[in-house]
């Protein structure tokens, strides 16, 4: 029982920090039709600002409270300053171009804005280790978790909430799914597709960074920290489908109690399991569990 | 009258190229400066906790070095009589990356000579280059015993010992301080969390072989952890140790992966749950601060680092003091470790330009100097007596972390150093043969 539950646990946990960070991709990829390996850069910068940000808050004893509302604030910055720009003076000139040359340029920047890390914030680790270590530990079927690592889950369930509110019940969300379903109707419908671009890329930049930025209080904040994440987020959202949001939160669930899984009981398996199950989602449905339906053109 | 004009030409083209030619044949046969390639982690998870620190403490020791301003006895100016031009490069993209640059270095740089190299894989990959090209090549950090027990090397050195010795050294200061040799507690006794290629799997298959030495009764885990390199996220890894009846963890992560970790599983209560033994995780010790737990076995890989901050060995008390000036932080362990290789490099020059009639020596003659080389460091003593005087071996000190309050900073207590004759095999003997046999010969202080 203990066993189990401790299992369940950190699948859920893993599993909801892979949420965050994949749906911002898999939003982006279901409108734009973009891989955007540019996703993990999003994920650094937003972990970058809100370890400036905490860091400077925890050393000068401020409310605990502004914590989480820098990292907020930081996710929300990375996503308007670095989405708007990418999508209005790089990616807007390249639509129409074929798909390998734009995930290449999205490739680009990622390296550009690596290099900007290392010009803006230098080499050392930064480690802004404060609000979790202020919610300290909590016992768990024998088990102590991390408090803020728990809570992740509930960020995730937030997100997922928001996420489903916004795509079925706002007149936005609508519009959103139709340029999913199909951009050309859409377009022929009166749609403003340029202005709903630029607004999911900035979404799908902003869940990119809050993923950094929420998860930077329990590591070493340190350039290069995101290329993994790109890797871990693209097996996510392959499993699941590209460009569905069920699929993201499924792929994350079944990824996350897989590696959980592995990791207590056949601890070398731990990575192989993860790209085995994408191995064999790509054999037996090449779009993912829950790819999107794709309307038939004749 | 066209003809003229090309004879004098060519008659200007060819002054121009013995002009040159002379120039630098004079500046081959002056060398009044020796080029080398300093290659350390610069960018990367690497780069803060290990890479720059490794760097600054080479950059020091050239600087010292080139002025003539180190203390004795190593105050002559120059390497050979030369001024180091160090050219410092980034070790960060994998091996591949790294044989390439290694190649650019030599062919197309013109070295004299190639020093650093942080990373086993790096240092697995390069090796054989260095030996193909011919460049004399001195490994400052990697520890993987691979490098000198699978092949014999011409041109690499390496003043860093071997994990076997880290890895040998944690398990006997668990026995001795822990348990004093017995098994008290709970039967499955200890386990790991290890990063996933050579350098986490050496060290965690001989801290298991030692253990079977030092505590035969007691058992290994069924299932260390070996999560991927720069993984970043270890709840699970945490919880599967957590859930482990073995007492005793033992570890070899280092860069970003370290913090992470100690982060990770200090607001878990892990390190009131287990012993903790790093065998190179100093750095955390300085980036957390207060927040560092007390009571984790610390290593450092050597006299250095944390482990020898209050030694007051004059050379130990210079670096220290001058690294603290020029960067405002105490020398890491990487700090110490570049800074030996630089010294290693220059004993070696200095000792070939003797023997060769005080000229300046061929990297031949270097290379001859060097091996077998015994030289005092800032604290201990570097002896290059294994993997055919190439290889370097050294004492392993282990203890325990306390943070000294009344100093404000990081300290270690229950210091423990273990001489090179006792964690190492005898020359010519491989690591795993030797343990297995019950380490036959060891001569422990």
């Amino acid at each position: 029982m203990q066993f189990i539950s401790t299992v369940l646990l950190d699948g859920l946990v893993y599993a909801s920090y892979l949420f965050i960070v994949s749906l911002g991709l898999t939003i982006t990829f279901g409108v734009m039709k973009i891989l955007n390996v540019a996703h993990g850069s999003f994920y650094a910068w937003g972990a970058y600002l809100a370890s400036i940000s905490i860091i400077y808050l925890g050393e000068n004893e401020y409310n605990s409270f502004l914590y989480y509302f820098s990292i907020f604030l930081a996710a929300i910055i990375v996503g308007i300053i670095f989405g708007y720009i990418i999508e209005k003076f790089i990616l807007r000139k390249m639509y129409g171009e074929d798909i390998h040359l734009i995930v290449l340029a999205t490739f680009g920047i990622f390296w550009i804005l690596e290099d900007l890390i290392l010009i803006v914030f230098g080499v050392d680790p930064l480690m802004p280790y404060y609000p979790a270590m202020e919610l300290g530990g909590l016992e768990v079927a024998g088990v102590y978790q991390g408090v803020y690592s728990l809570t992740l889950a509930g960020l995730a369930t937030f997100v997922a909430f928001v996420c489903w509110y916004f795509l079925n019940k706002t007149k936005w969300g609508k519009l959103l799914q139709s340029v999913i379903f199909d951009r050309e109707v859409s377009v022929s419908m009166g749609i403003d597709v340029t202005k709903v671009y630029l607004i999911t890329f900035i979404i799908g930049g902003m869940l990119g960074a809050l993923g950094g930025a929420y998860v930077a209080p329990t590591i070493s904040v340190s350039p290069g920290f995101a290329i993994d994440v790109v890797v871990m987020s693209f097996a996510v959202v392959v499993i699941g489908g590209m460009g569905s949001v069920p699929g993201a939160l499924i792929g994350s669930l079944i990824v996350g109690m897989l590696r959980a899984f592995a990791v207590h009981q056949a601890p070398v398996l731990e990575l192989f399991i993860i790209y085995a199950v994408m191995a064999i989602v790509l054999i037996v449905k090449p779009q993912g569990l829950f790819a999107p339906p794709k309307p038939r053109k004749i | 009258m066209k003809f003229n004009f090309l004879k004098s030409g060519a008659k200007v083209t060819l002054a121009v190229l013995f002009a040159i030619g002379t120039l630098l044949s004079a500046s081959v046969n002056a060398k009044d400066t020796v080029k080398v390639g300093v290659v350390s982690f610069l960018t990367g998870p690497a780069g803060g906790p290990f890479g720059v620190p490794a760097k600054q403490g080479a950059e020091l020791v050239i600087d010292a070095i080139n002025s003539g301003t180190m203390p004795a006895p190593y105050n002559t100016k120059g390497f050979a009589g030369a001024t180091m031009n160090p050219i410092f490069s980034d070790e960060s993209g994998g091996g591949t990356k790294q044989v390439a640059l290694f190649r650019d270095f030599v062919q197309k740089q013109n070295v004299d000579a190639m020093i650093g190299y942080i990373s086993s894989g790096n240092c697995m990959a390069i090796g054989p280059v260095a030996d193909e090209l011919k460049m004399l090549t001195v490994f400052s950090t990697c520890g993987t015993p691979r490098l000198y027990e699978e092949k014999l090397r011409s041109h690499v050195f390496r003043t860093q010992a071997n994990a076997v010795g880290d890895s040998l050294a944690a398990a006997k200061y668990i026995a001795e301080v822990y348990f004093k040799g017995k098994v008290t507690t709970a039967a499955k006794m200890y386990t790991g969390i290890n990063q996933n290629y050579a350098w986490g799997q050496d060290s965690y298959k001989f801290f298991e072989l030692g253990m079977k030495v030092y505590m035969p009764s007691a058992v290994g885990s069924s299932k260390p952890q070996f999560p991927k390199l720069f993984a970043g996220q270890y709840g699970s890894e945490i919880s599967a140790l957590s859930l482990d009846k073995a007492k005793v963890v033992h570890s070899s992560f280092w860069n970003g992966d370290w913090e992470a970790f100690v982060l990770q599983a200090m607001v878990r209560g892990f390190f009131k749950q287990k012993i903790v033994v790093s065998s190179v995780g100093g750095s955390g010790v300085d980036s957390l601060g207060k927040k560092f737990p007390d009571g984790v076995v610390m290593g450092t890989r050597g006299l250095v680092g944390l482990n020898v901050r209050d030694n007051k060995d004059p050379l130990n008390v210079w670096f220290v003091n001058e690294y603290k000036k020029r960067y405002k932080a105490w020398p890491l362990g990487p700090s110490y470790q570049y800074a030996r290789s630089v010294l290693a490099y220059k004993i070696a020059m200095d000792n070939a330009r003797e023997r060769n009639a005080n000229k300046f020596p061929s990297q031949q003659q270097v290379i001859n100097a060097m091996k077998g080389l015994r030289f005092k460091s800032f604290v201990d003593e570097i002896h290059f007596a294994r993997g055919d005087g190439h290889q370097a071996v050294h004492a392993i000190s282990y203890g325990v972390t306390k943070y000294n309050k009344a100093k404000g900073e990081p300290g270690i207590e229950k210091l423990r150093t273990y001489s090179a004759s006792c964690i190492y095999p005898p020359a010519g003997v491989k690591s795993e043969d030797w343990i297995n046999q019950g380490m036959p010969g060891r001569k422990c202080n």
